[in-house]
């Protein structure tokens, strides 16, 4: 049987190339392996072996042709005493297989119906007690670790120093030495090694003393959690959680005062979420270590002694992808998540005394994000403003903005204002941080202006 | 360790001595100075002082020559007065004003005086030792005799970069001395919880890089060594690697409980270890200074820091408009 030989891609981005030489002739016998021409890519001039043995019954495309497309038909081989006739008529390339299962494209439709799905996360009726956000983590992490062995955390002071914010506060007497375990100073290391334990079947809660620290691991968070699974084929998950403070504390400077969570919402393969409250912190923190994926999960240190309503119940969670209504309103809405959520309700409070209502929505979790919660609640109001702490370019209110755009664009009265940090490191001095941070004034101007009042 | 003997004979002048005194005088003082703005809420976020390590950098520092360059992690202060940046300036970025070496936005462990040669100030655990060997390759590069200090932690010390760091040192002979501060402790993790490689410079052994420990609480001792490793990098041969016992005598960082050591043990380190008291012995037991004299530095320190902590506490806050300024060049 005739083999078509077909030009080859010899490069990851070569669409076409030049066939610069053909090194046989019509008649020649081959084997494979020898070389059958030169070919000029994109990057560099390449030879082209031959894979099957025969003959050269036809050279198809001329040498010095260039722009000779990836799979064009260059050239025959025939069998001894077959015809290059015999040869399959030359037939267009297969193209690229156009995306099967597209995407979900956010096409600009006419607007649909969204229903909110924020809705009560424990019954009503349920007892309560009042405890910090940090009482909420730790006790999040012993429960789950009583309940399944293979939880464990690890971390720099998680447990003789009992933790550098004091989380894990008691973890090591409970749960001993090989649960509650102290790392060195090597984030990248042993982020490496507690990824690793997860492929092994462990289920690792990673503790960064914070997350600017993360940043020495982000390669194994990024490349290695967050996308085998992925390449595995579904093969390999990594159930891990890493958490950490994030964001500014105070006047502790530009390197250790970074809010993340915009950047790791970016990463398909990793869940994130950033409580405000403790209640979200337990339910999501329990959630988290439960989940099969990767989650990054960004504490506050400002938020680690406030104190919360809980509900006192043997087993909570909260399942991600649920946004929080924190206060209803029909002239606004706020749209926040971790500490905004506080810009975001004093304003609210303040605004109130203006005549202006507006509606609190807490995220908490910003892969998924609940964004049909978000869409209904501007389809009744028709303004939004974003709150976080994090920079300006590329922030989760960029990202709400467009969906907004997109899905409710006929229901905006005004544009949508993203209130942000500011554009610059953070600085150290008193005034200036004030300044860099973002404000509840800032939040109650950018309400007004929406509101055109 | 036994007390140390008043008779001890000391190979140092009279001015050598006197110098070492009130440079780690200055700094241990400046380092009180600090710690009660602190308290007084005028200096905010974390703050490392660096008492108990002053032969570390007083000693190397002497040692050193006007050109060389120096980058260490953000227990900085001392690197800092010691390479002959203006104690004023120092003490008004820890306030956070205007008139501090980064005009008031690095705040502690972020200050840099290029006139000085000194390269920061840096929070992030590790990060600075490769900038370092950075530093002693556009020397290098430049062709300029200079050497770098790269100073870091016994906890730094087991960061990967590091590492990296040193083959990479060696592989091109950079001129940068490593020095690592060993006071033992990283926040509230003993060396020996952290690593069973309890050698920091024999580590470098395996990279081909020569070292060894010196007790840096005596800084004739830490003068020789950096010396010895300084005539070695300048000669094209190096990196070097130094080692410093140490110890620090306060907590981590103002907010520390400092719960994993006894407070005998940091009693201890001071009778018997102090590089101040053993230099203030020397001299005295050299007959190179009365006590009288050594009232009169201690005095004259006093003022120095004192107008410091004016000065840091005068400087206005800066302006508005630096918020936006400096992000980029
Ligand atoms: C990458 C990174 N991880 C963690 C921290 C938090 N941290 C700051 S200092 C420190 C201990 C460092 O100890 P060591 O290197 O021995 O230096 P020392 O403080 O004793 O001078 C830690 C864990 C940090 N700043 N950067
Ligand atoms: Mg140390």
């Amino acid at each position: 049987m005739a083999i078509e030989i077909l030009m080859p891609a010899l490069s990851p981005t070569m669409e076409e190339g030049t066939l610069a030489k053909w090194l046989v002739k019509e008649g020649d016998v081959v084997k494979s392996g020898q070389i059958l021409a030169e070919i000029e890519t994109d990057k560099a001039t390449m030879e082209f072996e031959a894979v099957d043995e025969g003959i050269v019954g036809k050279l198809l495309i001329a040498e010095g042709t260039a722009g000779v497309k990836v799979n064009t038909p260059i050239a025959v081989l025939v069998e001894e005493g077959e015809s290059a006739d015999a040869a399959p008529a030359a037939k267009v390339p297969a193209a690229a297989p156009v995306a099967a299962a597209p995407a979900p494209v956010a096409v600009a439709a006419a607007p649909v119906a969204v229903v909110s799905k924020a809705s009560a996360d424990w019954p009503e009726g349920t007892p309560m007690k009042t405890m910090t956000v940090r009482e909420a983590l730790r006790e999040a992490m012993s429960e789950e670790m009583r309940s399944t062995p293979e939880v464990f955390i690890m971390g720099e002071e998680v447990g003789e120093y009992q933790g550098a914010y004091k989380i894990s506060q008691g973890m090591l007497d409970e749960f001993g030495e090989k649960r509650v375990i102290d790392t060195p100073i090597t984030e990248h290391g042993f982020t490496g090694i507690a990824v690793g334990a997860a492929f092994g079947g462990l289920r690792p809660i990673v503790e960064y003393m914070t997350f600017n620290f993360a940043m020495q691991a982000i390669d194994q968070i990024i490349n290695s959690a967050a996308k085998t699974l992925y390449m595995s084929g579904g093969q390999m998950g990594c159930p891990i959680v890493f958490r950490g403070a994030n964001g500014a504390a105070a006047r502790v400077g530009a390197q250790h005062s970074q809010d993340y969570a915009a950047w790791y919402a970016m990463v398909p393969g990793l869940k994130v979420v950033m409580p405000y409250s403790a209640a979200d912190a337990k339910g999501l923190l329990k959630q988290a270590i439960r989940d099969n994926n990767p989650v990054i999960f960004l504490e506050n240190e400002i938020l680690y002694g406030r104190s919360f309503e809980v509900p006192d119940l043997p087993d909570f969670t909260i399942p991600f992808g649920k946004a929080r209504i924190w206060r209803e309103g029909s002239d606004v809405t706020i749209v926040s998540f971790g500490i905004g959520m506080q810009y975001a309700l004093e304003a609210a409070d303040i605004l109130a005394k203006d005549g202006i209502s507006a509606e609190v929505i807490d995220l908490r979790t910003l892969r998924p994000i609940d964004y049909d919660t978000v869409l209904a609640s501007v389809m009744k109001t028709n303004r939004c403003v974003t709150v976080e702490e994090g920079w300006p370019v590329g922030a989760i209110g960029n990202h709400l903005s467009a969906e907004i755009m997109m899905k409710a664009f006929d229901y905006l009265d005004a544009p949508v204002i993203n209130c942000t940090g500011k554009d610059v490191p953070m600085p150290y001095a008193a005034n200036l941080e004030k300044l860099a941070l973002v404000t509840t004034a800032e939040v109650v101007e950018a309400v007004k202006s929406v509101c055109y009042r | 360790m036994a007390a140390r003997k008043t008779t001890e004979k000391s190979n140092s002048s009279k001015d050598d001595l006197l110098h070492y005194y009130r440079e780690m005088l200055l700094i241990r003082r400046f380092e009180e100075k600090a710690g009660q703005l602190y308290g007084m809420g005028l200096i905010g976020g974390f703050c490392h002082l660096y008492i108990g390590q002053e032969a570390v950098v007083v000693g190397l520092e002497a040692a050193a020559e006007e050109g060389d360059k120096r980058i260490t992690s953000y227990r900085d202060h001392g690197h800092m007065l010691a390479c002959g940046m203006d104690p004023k300036g120092v003490m008004a970025e820890l306030t956070g004003r205007e008139g501090g070496y980064s005009r008031g936005k690095g705040g502690s462990m972020h200050m840099f005086s290029k006139e000085k040669h000194f390269y920061g100030g840096h929070g992030i655990v590790g990060a600075q030792v490769p900038l370092g060997a950075g530093l002693a390759f556009a020397d290098k590069y430049l062709d300029n005799k200079r050497v770098t200090f790269a100073y870091f932690g016994d906890g730094a010390a087991n960061q990967g970069q590091v590492y990296e760091a040193y083959n990479m040192a060696e592989l091109w002979n950079l001129p940068v001395i490593f020095v690592i501060e060993n006071n033992q402790y990283a926040m509230g993790t003993s060396m020996k919880r952290s690593t069973k490689s309890t050698s920091l410079f024999g580590r470098g052994l395996a990279y081909g890089i020569q070292g060894e420990a010196v007790d840096g609480m005596d800084v004739q001792a830490v003068r020789a060594a950096g010396e010895k490793a300084i005539a070695v990098c300048r000669a094209g041969e190096g990196p070097y690697i130094l080692e410093m016992m140490t110890y620090r005598y306060r907590g981590h960082s103002m907010s520390d409980p400092a719960k994993y050591r006894t407070r005998e043990e940091v009693q201890k380190m001071r009778d018997e270890k102090d590089a101040i008291e053993h230099v203030r012995e020397l001299l005295l037991g050299g007959g190179h200074a009365t006590d009288d004299d050594l009232k009169e530095i201690d005095k004259e320190i006093k003022l120095r820091v004192n107008e410091a902590a004016e000065f840091a506490k005068d400087s206005p806050e800066p302006g508005l408009a630096e918020l936006w300024t400096d992000i980029y060049a």
